[in-house]
């Protein structure tokens, strides 16, 4: 009860800091994100403490909101663990904006809503009955909205429409979806909805539209076209925010829904769909993420391959637990939820980088980027961190929740479906493909950006950023690092929330032929020891360092780079990320994004520059959204005509409309 | 004894599969033809190996046929037209080469969810290989409508027809009959689309057979 | 006691894996050259080409970075804790819990992003043709290499190497279709990830077929030794994963008698030894791909295992 007011006056303080800044814009940037942190730290830690402490749930109702429902929050495992991924998320991008926030040109635009934003990211994941949590949820959007719009440029114009339709989009879905659930009784809190036993027809519905409402916030295929324009749209820390936690929050949802509120009705073929989904968001995302030269974009478009990985990981405990294997079920939910985890801090850790970037040469475009190893070592360093752990290599933390859910797909010849048996090692080749080529992606990012020479001349001036935002990203660099070697901490922390779920447990991790071993199996046949592994590179690497600077020789001289004996002096003839992308669009995007290539040269002898084109189609806007908005016009130019009718025929509309619904009555009864 | 017969139709009926993906790899239309004639060969080692143990003398016969006939002179016969005809020797396709080959392996799957349960009651040693027979016409199907090359076209056809003679043995008691009038067809499809090439190529220039329909007459 | 002889003995399959490496990478090229009717160097030549590099003067470029300089250590030291974990001559040694087959591939993944930054660190336009075509290669081969990872735990029932050593070795796997696939589409990933012939030549330095040579085209000196001993461990790791998982017959348990052990190591030289003259063999007889072939040519691997997959689900009956 004492951690529900706590967290309770903190949401409050939330607001009472938006109202704050609203009412006295001079109040200090340092104060209010300084604030934000203490807040989001609180939280943390109360949320920490309720998740280690086992299977403690606390509720509580507040008698405001709906007649007969009041108000209810709830801290149960599941939340506990989201309100940990949240504050930790928001902790450290604050401390990063204390830094990086007084180059917003006006914080009256983004002040008020940061608070509100984390706020409301909270209370979505307290809500205990349907009420809260759609009104936590509409708020989340609209702050997020709003400082997406604080940005001034004219690409912020589309984001902005794009992101409210398809914001309200998932709203209005999960509206249905509680709506369905809740029933003609109305019982909108969650533990009614639990005790109910939806029929499988409802319970199926409610899969497609959870999948469409929380998918489309979450970022999946082929509802994540808002994904790409806002996230990079907003300040960096709200990026990072967007990108590391508001997803998750949708994941939250996803996962609340589907295994705690209807997970009675789960059947083995609900997980046909959301493998499928999942698949193709991760390979569709790193393609997407592959043919971008905007940084901030670029990190988007992993958003939703790593959305993709996590879907999989969810899709693979459906499959588990209709099937009733419980334990393969909590290693794939374990999988997903550590991905969850990972991701929000490497993905912060990221995005916190390129604000970095952004704010230290002005440029998002990484074909005018190069060199800036050398002027911003620090940052290179903590962002070269974040893109290991992004490609999934060991010792960090992205391999591990990796492992576990290739673990978890070796164990599904043991599902009874045959369509299941022959769908998952396709999703695994997916999965292993979409990793790939996230390393590759990243190569090119980091490649590009940070290392060679520079390309413009604000890449040459560019100059390290303040400490706070070092500070940030050196503490996600970290945990990333303490994730990778000792997993089995966060996944023996794991366990209360996915024996909520799944009923099943990983086995005791202490059980293994070392400490610190990570064992998916109770019969010990796979295991992985990151700690070790880390111990024996260091070890190895720095014996050889030794023996050869000993034994061999330790001369170094500096000379020209090798230039095949002309002076090749100009910066642009370096790869840029087209180039370094171009086998793989050669490969794969002659038939997902029906790429093609043009060289215009001119004629020998004119030394006129020689013009490449390349042309990629979307198919999500080009197969999907882009037909459906015609037929919305068509639809609607078509009833144009009612805006226009006499009073007279509009009462006879409204007549006709009574005696409709009468005549349904009279045959219903 | 009962293992190792199983193990060896299987791996045979496996390797009449694996050729048909040989075939949707191809770029050249010399190696088409031949790993169409190694495909054949295998199919004559399956059958025989299916007559070996079913006791079955006629599906020798067939064997031979298929050895023959499709492993021996049609190929070379196709070759030589070829060579005459200065045939373009690239096959371009319609999708590449990594899609077919991926919806091939779909079509795998496919068969063996439908074959499986149909065909539970019959015994294990026809199951397996009637599946991988429905897969081997389907492929065979698929490399026609891939290839705009006419000669792919007609191997496509022929692969089809190995695809068909598999699954044929695999079901005991099958007439010789049934498979004489198999081959005989086979040949008259032969003759009918070698005549149709010898058409093509007097009147257009090319048996490339995207550019026949552009000569098609429809109103553009 | 038991403690000592054992990581006696791991310390041992460390050193050998990295003493033995140049002689394969020797006999190669010997075999190599003896098909084409010359004479070619003799097997140690490699050792004293790694010695010599090593007491060369390193040639660093003025805009290099501190990545540039200590991405050679990474890189060996990451293939060279992945090939110790390869069971050799004896499975069951005491780190073999370590040896997970996902692990192995995550840490050979470390090795070549450290390579593909180091090849775009000096800015030239080889290192960034090198890096571009060795992630996309790598890519691709991937997908491939977990089906293969797949098919395998399928049969032996977990990723860890030494115990799918000992399972294949004492059960009769008898005529397995699927299980040769596998082996095929494993041969093809290895020569894609060594950059041998027909996905890459070793020994070319033109741009338009070098990937590999093209990331390390800067290195020299201790820098380069480092790196071709690497390159040279990869190929001896990836031979021995294929005698692991294929072929392990001979092959010794930690706790048997030292005879065991000894005669562990002869057959895995051996085996080596063949594998080294299959490859030499394979080299000469086929010619280097196009690029945009070898994507196609990683699909039939992909194909293969994910064939391989659908005989064994076929095989024990869905």
């Amino acid at each position: 009860m004492g951690i529900m007011v706590v967290i309770g006056s903190c949401l409050a303080l939330f607001f009472v800091l938006a109202i704050l800044t609203l009412l006295w814009p001079g109040i200090g940037l340092r104060l209010s994100y300084g604030a934000t942190m203490l807040l989001c730290l609180i939280i943390l830690f109360c949320a920490a403490s309720s998740l280690l402490a086992g299977n403690s749930i606390t509720s509580v109702m507040l008698p405001i909101g709906l007649p007969n429902v009041g108000m209810r929050l709830r801290i149960d495992a599941l939340s506990a663990f989201f309100l940990v991924v949240v504050n930790l998320g928001a902790a450290i991008s604050s401390l990063f904006a204390m830094g990086y926030g007084v180059h917003e040109k006006r914080p009256g635009r983004v002040l008020p809503f940061y608070p509100s934003f984390i706020a409301a990211m909270n209370l979505v994941v307290l809500a205990d009955d349907a009420f809260t949590f759609l009104l936590a949820w509409e708020t989340m959007s609209l702050t997020s909205w709003a400082l997406v719009m604080s940005n001034e440029e004219k690409e912020t114009q589309r984001a902005g429409l794009v992101y409210f339709v398809m914001a309200s989009f998932s709203a209005a879905m999960l509206l249905f979806s509680f709506g369905l659930l809740a029933g003609a009784g109305g019982a909108y809190g969650f533990d009614e909805i639990r005790a109910s036993n939806p029929s499988a027809w409802t319970a199926g519905i409610v899969l497609i539209l959870v999948l469409l409402g929380a998918g489309s916030k979450a970022g999946v295929f082929p509802v994540h076209v808002w994904l790409p324009l806002a996230h990079p749209a907003a300040p960096s820390h709200v990026s990072a925010l967007m990108s590391g936690v508001m997803t998750k929050v949708a994941i939250y949802g996803a996962i609340r829904i589907l295994f705690d509120l209807v997970g009675s009705a789960m059947v083995w073929w609900w997980a046909v769909p959301v493998l499928i989904v999942a698949g193709a968001t991760a390979l569709m995302g790193v393609l997407y993420a592959l043919m971008q030269h905007d940084l901030k974009r670029l990190l988007a478009y992993h958003t939703v391959e790593n959305i993709g990985i996590i879907l999989i990981g969810v899709g693979l405990a459906i499959a588990f637990r209709a099937n009733g294997l419980n334990a393969a079920a909590a290693l794939a939910m374990s999988a997903a939820l550590l991905h969850v985890f990972n991701h929000s801090l490497f993905k912060s850790l990221l995005f916190l980088g390129s604000g970095a970037v952004l704010h230290a040469t002005g440029e998002r475009d990484i074909d005018h980027l190069g060199g800036l190893i050398h002027k911003m070592p620090y940052t290179a360093f903590f962002f070269l961190a974040g893109s290991a752990a992004i490609s999934a290599l060991p010792p960090l933390n992205g391999f591990v929740s990796e492992w576990l859910t290739f673990q978890s797909i070796l164990a599904s010849p043991g599902l009874a479906q045959a369509s299941l048996k022959f769908l998952i090692p396709v999703i695994g080749v997916m999965l292993a493909l979409a990793a790939a080529l996230a390393a590759a992606c990243f190569v090119k990012a980091f490649g590009v950006t940070f290392l060679g020479r520079a390309r413009s001349q604000a890449a040459h001036e560019a100059k390290e950023t303040d400490n706070y935002s070092l500070t940030a990203m050196g503490l996600l660099a970290l945990f990333c690092l303490m994730i990778g070697i000792l997993p089995s901490f966060a996944v023996d922390a794991l366990r209360p929330v996915v024996g909520m779920l799944t009923s099943g447990t990983l086995p005791p991790q202490d059980i293994g032929p070392a400490p610190l071993t990570l064992i998916p199996f109770a019969n010990g046949r796979s295991s992985y020891n990151g700690m070790i592994i880390f111990i024996f590179l260091l070890l190895s690497g720095g014996t050889t360092a030794w023996f050869i600077h000993h034994f061999a020789s330790r001369a170094i001289r500096f000379g020209n780079l090798w230039d095949c004996g002309h002076r090749e002096d100009n910066p642009l003839a370096q790869y840029t990320a087209a180039s370094f992308s171009q086998p793989i669009r050669r490969v794969f995007g002659g038939q997902v994004f029906r790429a093609r290539e043009q060289v215009d040269m001119p004629p020998p002898g004119d030394s006129a520059a020689a013009v490449f084109k390349s042309r990629l189609v979307d198919p999500a806007w080009f197969l999907i959204m882009s037909p459906l908005a015609r037929l919305l016009e068509i639809a609607t130019s078509r009833t144009d005509f009612l805006q226009r009718l006499t009073i007279r025929r509009y009462l006879a509309l409204v007549f006709l409309w009574v005696v409709m619904l009468l005549i349904v009555v009279a045959i219903w009864n | 004894m009962q293992g190792f017969n199983v193990d060896t139709s299987h791996f045979l009926a496996g390797a009449v599969l694996v050729c048909s993906f040989a075939l949707l790899y191809q770029a050249r239309l010399f190696a088409l033809l031949n790993v169409f004639a190694v495909q054949s060969m295998m199919l004559a080692l399956a059958v025989g190996w299916q007559a070996h143990v079913q006791q079955a003398g006629h599906l020798y016969i067939t064997a031979a046929l298929a050895l023959v006939m499709k492993g021996m002179i049609i190929p070379g016969a196709l070759r030589r037209i070829v060579q005459n005809m200065k045939i373009h020797r690239t096959i371009e396709t319609v999708v590449s080469v990594n899609l077919a080959m991926l919806a091939g392996v779909g079509l795998t799957i496919l068969s063996i969810m439908v074959v499986f349960p149909i065909a539970r009651m019959a015994g294990g040693l026809a199951r397996e290989d009637l599946a991988f027979a429905l897969t081997i016409i389907l492929i065979g199907m698929l490399v026609m409508i891939t290839r705009r090359n006419a000669i792919s076209q007609i191997i496509g056809f022929m692969s089809l027809e190995n695809g068909l003679i598999l699954a044929a043995t695999g079901a005991k008691g099958m007439p010789l009959v049934v498979e004489v009038s198999v081959a005989s067809s086979v040949l008259i499809a032969f003759f009918v689309f070698g005549i149709f090439i010898f058409r093509i190529r007097e009147h257009f220039d090319s048996v490339d057979v995207d550019q026949l329909s552009a000569k098609r007459g429809d109103v553009e | 006691m038991e403690l000592i002889v054992g990581l006696f003995m791991q310390g041992l399959q460390m050193m050998l894996v990295l003493l033995v490496a140049p002689a394969l990478v020797g006999l190669v090229r010997k075999v190599h050259a003896r098909l084409l009717m010359r004479r070619g160097p003799s097997i140690f030549q490699p050792y004293r080409d790694l010695l010599r590099l090593t007491r060369k003067e390193a040639l660093v470029a003025k805009n290099a970075s501190w990545l540039f300089r200590v991405a050679p250590y990474l890189i060996f030291s990451s293939v060279w804790v992945a090939s110790a974990l390869v069971p050799t001559f004896a499975t069951g040694l005491i780190f073999n819990w370590l040896a997970d087959i996902l692990a192995i591939v995550a840490l050979l993944a470390t090795a070549r992003f450290a390579m593909a930054l180091a090849g775009m660190d000096v800015g030239t336009s080889f290192g960034g043709l090198g890096s571009s075509r060795e992630m996309t290669i790598s890519s691709l081969a991937e997908p491939a290499m977990l089906m293969i990872v797949f098919t395998i735990a399928l049969v032996a029932g977990t990723t860890q190497l030494s115990a799918i050593a000992g399972f294949m070795a004492h059960q009769p796997v008898g005529l397995r279709v699927s299980l040769g696939l596998a082996l095929v589409s494993l041969v093809i990933v290895a020569v894609a990830e060594n950059a041998r012939i027909p996905v890459d030549n070793p020994a070319t330095h033109l741009e338009l077929t070098m990937i590999h040579e093209a990331m390390v085209l800067e290195y020299s000196g201790r820098h380069l030794a480092l790196i071709e001993a690497a390159a040279a461990t990869k190929l001896l790791l990836y031979m021995s994963l294929i005698i692991c998982l294929f072929f392990p017959f001979g092959v010794a348990t930690a706790e048997g008698a030292l005879g065991a052990q000894f005669a562990g190591i002869v057959i895995w030289l051996v085996k080596l030894s063949i594998g080294a003259l299959l490859l030499a063999f394979g080299e000469t007889v086929v010619a280097k791909m196009r690029l945009f072939r070898v994507a196609e040519f990683l699909g039939v691997a992909l194909v293969l295992g994910l064939l391989s997959m659908i005989f064994l689900f076929v095989l024990k009956g869905l």
